[in-house]
């Protein structure tokens, strides 16, 4: 029996990482610095999610993938450039802010808000997908809120592997303490899943399947619903850099014996 | 007046977990901080007299229990009903618990269930003027900030390894069991098994003393012009065995397994520290073969003491973030160490 899944993968736009981050104040909190200019990506574990989803849908004829993702709409765009010929889906767009220090709740509110509203949304075929953390916030939080926000019980954290059996039913590997993993058979959709790495590598870039994707693409953007996120209740008395310079002792000029003698006394101190 | 809940969940073996002690901790620090609040513990399992029992001595006025079978296992449903009854059955306004994967899964939903806020990731907990304020994390380690909330119940999820546990004694605890019947649409999931790796392919041991970090250069090609990638992993093999340290590894290293690369075959991403990994807490920290710049180092930003092995004398990764720096060859150093480790026992 194969289903056919609606999959609704939620992501964000954060700052690329490797990027140098500098908090700084703003007028409505902390925010980074020059935070407009810094380059930015889909959320790494959000794009696990979304490889997942596509790689789902795929395998289970007529399913199909969105991608409900915050952010302000010039990033979106620039995004969208990469991420659009990755995958096939449809982009659900929400134009605000991206900083890692909005309100999980507020973030989980509109994105839950967005689900809602996407036409024929079958709850019995729905799964929600979306990074176990983000890059920004790194919460871990967001998620669940917005499954509540659905009436999804069936939730899954540090997902790692899907398995779909014949009967409908998931078989889910969470991450746990340990690097072990926690096996669950959850009885089928409705389910939402917050993936880890997974085990998919990053697609190719597929021009054939941006061009296809960037049809909806740009309507998307045009339509994008503005989101405020007011922080209501929040209140930052500081943001800081780590003070995390040390002093190296650079040792140059001693044998591999000598240097092994002293790193097992290191040890064993 | 704060009520401060101190949630914990019993483990597989019926025992309280010492990230547990910790969350009590910090549960306690908020007590004796915020005058006129009331410190009170919720436990979930099968059984949870043993576990209150065995920290009846702390200064809790109340016990909350909810237990039996359908609490065994660790599943979003059955934990989210569980914690939502002790939360309202206690009027928590503070919900302190431990960041364990099983209640990571579960508190933010119900910190929505309930109205509150949560916190995750918390590594320190404060008074701030008679309010209540916790540390945390931001853009993956690089940032730390010191916050308050308004809005109650405030769940506070603190990290394992960022408290010291507390180490109240034993007594008896008198428990007021909260009922809580779960309805069918609760039991769709099922929890069937743990996958653990067998004892001898073990790599990830977040209480040993010592986080072994292993880097791209032990794949790349050495001073003969070959790659040595068996003799890596013999080398590093026989140092986790004979050292029990946990292996951590760059992600340079594990995304090699994705890109055609020779790799290290008993890494996987669940061994990546830094960006897109863990930031495990271990006392101390040797890393090999590891280069990079700020973004990649925050992999060992909770290490207390860092020693770093690289042929590279201005390696980002070790400069201004090592104690002390080798520069010399780390197949000749491991060789060495694995002997002096060997000779040792």
């Amino acid at each position: 029996m194969s289903i056919a899944y609606q999959i609704v993968v939620c992501g964000s736009v954060v700052p690329d990482p490797l990027q140098t981050l500098e908090p700084v104040t703003g007028p409505g909190g902390p925010a980074l610095k020059n935070e407009m200019m810094l380059p930015a990506i889909l959320d790494p574990w959000a794009s696990h999610a979304l490889y997942e989803a596509a790689n789902l849908a795929k395998n289970s004829p007529g399913s199909k993938v969105w991608l409900v993702s915050l952010g302000p709409k010039a990033k979106h765009q620039q995004v969208m450039m990469t991420v659009a010929q990755k995958v096939p889906f449809e982009l659900v767009a929400l134009d605000g802010p991206a900083s890692g220090f909005t309100e999980a709740m507020e973030v989980a509110a509109a994105l839950a808000e967005a689900i809602q509203a996407i036409p024929g949304l079958d709850k019995s075929k729905l799964l929600v997908f979306g990074g176990w953390e983000s890059a920004s916030r790194g919460a871990g939080a967001t998620m669940q809120m917005v499954g509540e926000r659905l009436g999804i019980t069936d939730q899954f954290q540090g997902v790692d592997e899907l398995k779909i059996a014949a009967d409908g039913s998931l078989e889910i590997l969470e991450r746990i303490e340990g690097g072990k993993h926690q096996i669950s058979k959850c009885a089928g959709a409705p389910a939402l899943l917050g993936w880890a790495t997974g085990n998919l590598p990053e697609p190719k870039n597929n021009p054939q399947v941006g061009m296809v994707n960037m049809r909806t693409v740009m309507p998307a953007l045009q339509k994008a619903k503005p989101v405020k996120l007011a922080g209501e209740g929040l209140s930052f008395a500081s943001v800081s850099l780590p003070k995390q310079l040390r002093e190296t002792k650079i040792v140059k000029d001693k044998s591999a014996d000598d240097i092994a003698k002293e790193i097992v006394e290191w040890i064993k101190k | 007046m704060e009520t401060i809940l101190l949630l914990a969940h019993t483990e597989a073996d019926g025992s309280l977990a010492k990230s547990a002690r910790e969350a009590l901790r910090a549960a306690r620090t908020l007590n004796q901080a915020l005058a006129g609040s009331s410190l009170v513990v919720g436990l979930v399992g099968e059984n949870v007299q043993a576990v209150a029992d065995s920290i009846a001595a702390c200064p809790a006025t109340k016990y909350f229990g909810v237990a039996g079978k359908d609490f065994a296992q660790s599943r979003y449903a059955s934990d989210a009903a569980a914690a939502e009854a002790i939360c309202k059955s206690a009027q928590a306004t503070i919900v302190v618990a431990p960041a364990t994967s099983r209640w990571a899964r579960v508190l933010p939903g119900v910190a929505q269930r309930l109205g509150g806020r949560a916190d995750t990731h918390v590594t320190g907990v404060a008074d701030a003027g008679g309010k209540p304020a916790i540390s945390r994390w931001y853009y993956r380690q690089r940032m730390e900030a010191t916050l308050t909330r308004a809005q109650r119940p405030w769940f506070i999820l603190v990290d394992p390894g960022s408290q010291t546990a507390c180490e109240c004694g034993a007594g008896t605890a008198k428990i007021e069991t909260v009922a809580v019947n779960l309805p069918d649409n609760c039991k769709r999931t099922t929890v069937v098994g743990i996958r653990e790796p067998k004892a001898d392919a073990q790599t990830i041991r977040p209480d040993a003393e010592l986080l072994f970090v292993t880097g791209a250069g032990w794949t790349k090609k050495q001073a003969d012009g070959q790659t040595h990638v068996p003799e890596a992993e013999k080398l590093i093999r026989g140092f986790l065995q004979l050292s029990r340290a946990s292996l951590g590894s760059s992600k340079s290293l594990v995304d090699q397994s994705g890109e055609g690369q020779a790799v290290l075959s008993f890494l996987s991403h669940l061994n990546q520290i830094g960006q897109t990994g863990s930031t495990p807490r271990h006392p101390k920290g040797l890393s090999t073969c590891c280069h990079g710049e700020e973004p990649h180092t925050v992999g060992w930003r909770f290490i207390n003491e860092r020693r770093a092995i690289s042929l590279d004398p201005n390696c980002g990764w070790a400069r201004g973030k090592a104690d002390v720096l080798y520069v010399a060859d780390a197949f000749a150093v491991m060789g060495k160490i694995n002997e002096l480790l060997a000779a040792r026992k």
